[in-house]
């Protein structure tokens, strides 16, 4: 069971109050892009085992989409943070360079941190 | 065995849904004449469910006057709200409230809901949305235990789910 802290009510909320939103921090490809990005935008995800980067939202509270990092294979909540941002705040890339050194997702951690 | 708590559904109560910007004065003054309480902090209850106001999200307020004071409470606010870019909307009628009274209270939420209801973790004017079994609702801890407020729609299935929660001996979870 995975209990994230909604980022807008300070609330530990358990996974049965939240509705999952898939990966976070996609970027949108629409009309006039490439037919390869628009493939990318609708359909290609990465599938990590490891560290992952989620949209969930707060359905049966405040109603609010936020971010969420997390362990795939240990469920580790590394942290939560409100949607309106396009990469993860620093200090939780630290958290997770802090405990899963070399870590990188999509055009985050590696060698750019 | 004896039922944990009193369960009694409230009769209609004055409720305004109020969304917009929490932290403007505007807000603040339409939330002082309806109420006399401040804007509440996230997860907090200002006043009572007589007449009070509820923190409901970043950008939401459920403000609660007596039911006859709505049409007026409305008038006041979209008043002293003009030219904001807010929504004051009438729900009084599309809610139904619960008062579940007496000392084993947590017990009876704590069946029903995926919260901490320990004394030390929710207190006396604390507030939760949440989730009681499989609908949406509201609650707030009060002296004499808590009010639950969820759609009318669900009413009756609220009123039965906390009549059969309170159908249990106490765990003693709560001291």
């Amino acid at each position: 069971m995975l209990t994230l802290n909604c980022p807008y009510c300070g609330v530990d909320a358990e996974e049965t109050e939240l509705s999952p939103g898939g990966e976070a921090h996609l970027k949108r490809f629409g009309p006039g892009s490439s037919e390869e990005a628009f493939e990318g935008y609708l359909f290609v995800r990465e599938n990590p085992k490891g560290v992952h980067f989620e949209r969930w939202r707060h359905a049966y509270g405040c109603g609010k989409w936020f971010h969420a990092a997390r362990c795939t294979m240990t469920l580790e909540v590394f942290g939560t943070y409100p949607a309106q941002t396009f990469e993860p705040p620093k200090d939780i890339k630290d958290k997770i360079t802090a405990k899963r050194p070399g870590w990188a997702w999509r055009d985050f951690g590696g060698d750019g941190a | 065995m004896s039922d944990l708590a009193t369960i009694t559904r409230a009769d209609a109560r004055g409720m305004i849904t109020l969304r917009g910007d929490l932290a403007s004065a505007a807000m603040k003054k339409a939330v002082k004449a309806a109420t006399g309480q401040a804007v509440p902090k996230p997860g907090k209850i200002a006043g009572d469910g007589a007449r009070g106001v509820l923190w409901m999200s970043p950008d939401e307020l459920l403000v609660m006057v007596p039911y006859a004071d709505v049409a007026q409470t409305l008038a006041a606010m979209d008043k002293t709200l003009t030219g904001q870019h807010y929504l004051a909307a009438d729900v009084s009628d599309a809610r139904a409230v619960f008062t579940v009274a007496g000392d084993h209270a947590r017990e009876v939420l704590a069946r029903l809901c995926p919260v901490d209801l320990h004394a030390d973790s929710f207190a006396i004017g604390d507030a939760r949305r949440t989730r009681f079994a499989q609908v949406a609702a509201a609650f707030w801890a009060h002296e004499a235990g808590f009010d639950v407020v969820c759609f009318r729609s669900v009413g009756d299935y609220m009123d039965g789910l906390l009549r059969n929660a309170a159908k249990a001996s106490p765990t003693g979870a709560f001291g």
